[in-house]
């Protein structure tokens, strides 16, 4: 018994030492976890805190406001409206069929975008937003804010968004902006980080592309509190960024307004130049289109109208077309010869209605020919045998160097986009690029702006006014860029004998107001506004011999794409000029009949800064002429804002 | 005054229980449970309904538990040791043959409205088992190989059943439980050696047979344990839970970043921040202070447990609520050093303060068994 007591007790005794180990293990581990706790939450807080620190705030940019493009009188051209729009993120709905149906009650969706949008969401990332509405009225955007607790996932959003006020207007020479793509960012060579944010907007086309930088501002920051999946709790501060710098060019938003509609549905385009300064007052191309279609995503159903179109609306013909600039490359051939002296102003050329070179004959538009004419009289009739004895006489290279000086086969610098050199061909270019040599046919066709000659609209009327002012003067767009107006150029005069410039200008004047000028349907008669001009009517088409022999086809008889080019160059007033105006109406037809009515109303329109009174128009044409300009669609100007940001 | 003279008869009877309840370890116990009513609150982004108030459903009911448990006699208890594990033994073989499959793992078995996960209700019934064994066993046998061979039987079969769920955790803490309830009835210390030594053997086996047709371990136990070996290796992946864990843990500083402040947490950085990473909120939120405070409670319990086993001259009490206390301690000791980054991520939650079903109530019927050795140990 004693026995089995000592062995109990002596159990016992042992479970209590070894209870005393295991208590002492045990505290140990305790204590060596005492001591990481220390280590982390004591010695290496600091680290642990930055960590934290940059889990939960995130820094995100804000995106700047946009310049805004102004008229030369403030008109607003390109301004900001604030967008309004309803996003989803998947991962915090839980039905989202249902949520898009409850949402369908507040706001427009049709069971159609339902379905899109269903098929959209399946394809994203569950965590991104998917924009399921924008533009919307305040009204349906409060509606939706208001509701917004009862629909999980479903978030409103208030961003810029670019609206051209001017719709087509001013489609080609502002451009528009897209979101910048992937294909925008593969050729900068180091992208503002601005443009990673989602659908930011920048400038693809015309002013907008080219101003770019100007225009785009510099992104503000803010710090951000954000959750694990990357949801904004809270906004911890902000620096807002700095707006892009306004732009105000040298546009008149009436004018162009009223060039647009008056060029109507040709396939044309006409510029404008204020000869004080060489500020494009207007320059368009028609037909034209909603630039804001662009900005929200055009449809491919618009975008198919648009380039399917044979008028071909989305090019601006006023910078990248070229064309034959047909007989008003008379003047260039003119003031080459005659400063040459290869012929003085008052000398005569026969024409017998062609010229015989070789075994080939030159042909005048009018086949019994002028008989004997002087430069004046070349210019009025618009003789072409006059043009191939000169042009023999003075070479082509001399023409070529001529049409430079007038600013044709010279690029000008503009902020447009793929603005055109066109082509003032000599000896040199045709070896270089056809490797071929110059033959004295090529000067002849030359001599009449056909062959290889084209210059665009743009050039047409920068020559126009160069004629006029006798200086070399460079066209210009940007008015001021940040409220800081751009320096007046200094203009240097041309170099050309004043002589021979009043001699061209004479010829031009009879172009309009002569009894056989080409234009002098045209004419204006109030003798202050007095105008002067030269035709052209460029071929796009080879007539042969045979053709030429059964009669020339005339225009209205050929199929629109085989017609002639319809151009007009002039400016006004004759004795002292202010504006220069070119027009190019594609596949028009004559110049005389087509080009030079358009001009002369929008000269008209330019010199009185709106509808010219009657009086100005031969009486004859007065009722004609108050009836076409009364049916013309313009914008009403009151509707026109001077800036800001609008609200949709 | 002989040790004879101890007898049962002077254990308290009726009413008289009450007093002589071990008052001190039930509110230690309430103390902790209140810490995680506060974190389960705090992590719900101040939401009772979410987390909390189950939890203190559970804790309610577990209590009533623990409590009649604690008032029944020992020596019932001790009398159902062996019925109660071989019962355990055969949920766990029911739970591979119809269990639920959760997070990868058959743990779950559904019996109507409740959830029974057998592998908690087995670290309690291994216990008794052991402890009913030893109490059996002539003292002078227990390091008799073949005497070392049953309980060492009794441990295996069951952690082979967890381990092939597969619940490494719980496996573990198995192993290392009933280890302990031997090491405490005086089993020799050579043969812990030998065990230690052989384990080390079969670690290192563990990691040749990886990439092997042999592979004894699955692919994501072999990720934890890497994740374990350089978390920052791989910050974004497997790596990712545990970093968060050490920065949210880590950034609360001394005295932390304030009830329902911790940025960690309320943002969601922190994974499972209800169950496995709750101690984290805790330190994020109340800091060092906070943390030393929640493991000075868990050691007091503890502490508590073992003093009453040292006073408990019944061997079968003694062995029990020391058995007891070292699974509460592993509890403790895994989840703590997981969520610090000094043991491998095996999901083990923290004892009374994570979210938990089944671990709540398994817990304080354990205490329950503390508290009727207490009561009813000889006087």
């Amino acid at each position: 018994m004693r026995r089995a007591q000592h062995l109990v007790l002596e159990a016992s005794r042992r479970m209590t030492r070894r209870g005393l180990l295991l208590g002492t293990l045990q505290g140990a581990f305790i204590g060596a976890l005492a001591y990481r706790m220390r280590q982390l939450q004591i010695e290496q807080a600091g680290e642990f805190q930055l960590l934290a620190d940059e889990n939960r705030i995130k820094i995100r940019l804000i995106p700047p406001a946009r310049g805004l493009i102004q008229d030369r009188k403030g008109v607003l051209l390109a301004g900001n409206e604030q967008n309004y729009r309803i996003t989803i993120i998947r991962e915090d709905t839980e039905d989202v069929p249902g949520t898009l149906a409850d949402l369908s009650r507040l706001i427009a969706l049709s069971d159609e975008d339902i379905a899109k949008l269903i098929a959209e969401i399946e394809k994203r990332s569950p965590t991104l937003p998917i924009t399921i509405a924008d533009r919307l009225t305040w009204e349906e955007f409060s509606r939706v804010a208001v509701n917004a607790p009862s629909l999980p996932g479903v978030s409103t959003e208030v961003g810029l968004s670019r609206v051209y006020p001017h719709r087509g207007d001013f489609a080609h020479v502002l451009g528009y902006v897209g979101p910048v793509s992937d294909y925008d960012l593969s050729k900068m060579e180091d992208p503002d980080p601005i443009l990673q944010i989602p659908k930011f907007q920048i400038g693809k086309l015309g002013v907008e592309a080219k101003l770019e930088d100007v225009l785009r501002g510099k992104a503000g920051v803010k710090r951000v509190e954000v959750n694990v999946k990357g949801r904004e709790m809270r906004e911890i501060d902000r620096r807002e960024g700095d707006a892009g710098a306004n732009v105000v060019l040298t546009l008149d938003a009436r004018l162009q307004n009223f060039l647009i509609a008056r060029l109507g549905v040709e396939s044309a385009a006409a510029v404008a130049i204020d000869l004080e300064d060489g500020d494009i007052l207007a320059i368009g191309s028609t037909p034209t289109f909603d630039p804001n279609l662009f900005v929200r995503g055009i449809s491919s159903a618009d975008y198919a109208l648009l380039t399917e179109n044979d008028h071909r609306p989305l090019a601006d013909k006023t910078v990248q077309g070229a064309y034959p600039p047909g007989s008003t490359f008379k003047i260039v051939t003119a003031l080459a010869a005659l400063e040459a002296g290869v012929i003085g102003p008052g000398e005569k050329v026969y024409c017998p209605g062609f010229t015989q070179l070789g075994d080939r004959k030159f042909h005048c538009w009018r086949r019994g020919g002028h008989g004997h004419v002087d430069l004046e009289q070349s210019l009025e009739q618009s003789c072409d045998v006059y043009y191939y004895e000169v042009a023999q006489r003075v070479g082509i290279d001399k023409i070529a160097e001529m049409a430079r000086r007038l600013g044709i086969g010279v690029k000008h610098d503009l902020p447009m986009s793929a603005v055109s050199e066109g082509v003032a061909p000599d000896k040199v270019w045709k070896q270089t690029r056809y490797g071929k040599d110059w033959l004295v046919g090529d000067t002849l066709n030359s001599a009449i702006g056909q062959g290889y000659v084209l210059a665009s609209p743009l050039q047409l009327a920068v020559m126009a006014g160069r004629v006029a002012t006798g200086k070399a003067l460079q066209p210009r767009l940007i008015k001021a860029l940040d409220d800081v107006p751009q320096a007046k150029p200094v203009v240097p005069p041309l170099g050309i004998s004043e002589e021979h410039l009043a001699a061209v200008r004479g010829g031009m004047y009879a172009v309009m107001n002569g009894n056989r000028g080409t234009a002098s349907a045209s004419r204006t008669v109030d003798k202050t506004l007095l105008m002067a001009g030269k035709t052209g009517t460029s071929q796009v088409r080879n007539i042969s011999t045979a053709e030429r022999a059964a009669g020339v086809i005339s225009n209205k008889d050929l199929p629109w794409e085989r017609r002639d080019h319809a151009l007009f160059v002039c400016f006004a007033p004759f004795d002292a000029p202010r504006v220069a105006v070119s027009v190019v109406v594609e596949h028009g037809g004559g110049g005389s009949a087509v080009a030079a009515p358009l001009a002369r109303d929008i000269l008209l329109y330019a010199l009185f800064d709106g509808l010219p009174p009657l009086e100005v128009y031969p009486s004859a044409q007065r009722d004609k002429v108050r009836e076409l300009l009364d049916t013309i669609p313009l914008a009403d100007p009151s509707t026109f804002t001077t800036g800001g940001i609008s609200r949709a | 005054m002989s040790y004879l003279d101890y007898t049962l008869a002077t254990a308290p009877a009726g009413w008289r229980k009450i007093l002589h309840v071990h008052w001190p370890l039930v509110f230690l116990i309430g103390a902790v449970s209140s810490v995680g009513f506060l974190m389960l609150y705090s992590v719900a982004g101040g939401d009772l309904d979410t987390w909390a108030e189950p939890q203190m459903k559970r804790f309610a009911v577990g209590l009533v538990v623990m409590f009649a448990i604690g008032f029944t006699p020992i020596k019932f208890w001790k009398g159902l040791s062996v019925v109660g594990y071989v019962g355990t033994v055969l949920l766990l073989v029911a739970v591979e043959l119809f269990g639920s499959m959760g997070m990868g793992a058959q743990r779950w078995l559904e019996l109507g409205p409740i959830r029974l996960q057998p592998s908690e209700l087995m670290k309690i019934t291994l216990v008794m088992m052991l402890a009913a064994y030893y109490d059996w066993l002539d003292p002078r046998k227990v390091s008799r190989p073949l005497w070392v061979l049953i309980p060492v039987l009794l441990i295996l079969i069951p952690a082979a059943l967890v381990l092939k769920q597969p619940n490494l955790g719980t496996t573990l803490l198995l192993l290392a439980g009933g280890g302990a309830v031997m090491l405490v009835a005086g089993v020799s210390l050579w043969y812990f050696g030998a065990v230690i030594g052989s384990a080390a053997g079969l670690v290192s086996a563990i990691f040749e047979s990886r990439g092997t047709s042999w592979q004894l371990i699955k692919d994501y136990q072999f990720r934890r344990i890497d994740t374990f070996l350089d978390p920052s290796a791989d910050p974004l992946g497997a790596g990712y839970n545990i970093m968060q864990a050490k920065i949210a843990l880590g950034s609360g500083g001394w005295g932390g970043k304030g009830f329902m402040q911790g940025t960690q947490s309320q943002l969601n950085f922190l994974p499972e921040k209800h169950t496995d990473f709750i101690f984290n909120t805790l330190a994020e939120e109340f800091g060092f202070v906070g943390g030393i405070s929640l493991l000075t409670l868990y050691v007091l319990i503890i502490g508590f447990c073992f003093l009453s086993a040292f006073s408990n001259r019944d061997r079968y009490g003694a062995l029990v609520t020391y058995g007891i206390a070292t699974a509460f301690f592993l509890l403790i000791a895994v989840n703590m050093g997981m969520v610090m980054g000094m043991l491998p991520v095996v999901g083990v939650p923290l004892p009374l303060v994570s979210n938990g079903g089944t671990a709540m109530i398994i817990l304080l019927m354990g205490f329950g068994l503390v508290q009727s050795a207490h009561i009813h140990r000889p006087r």
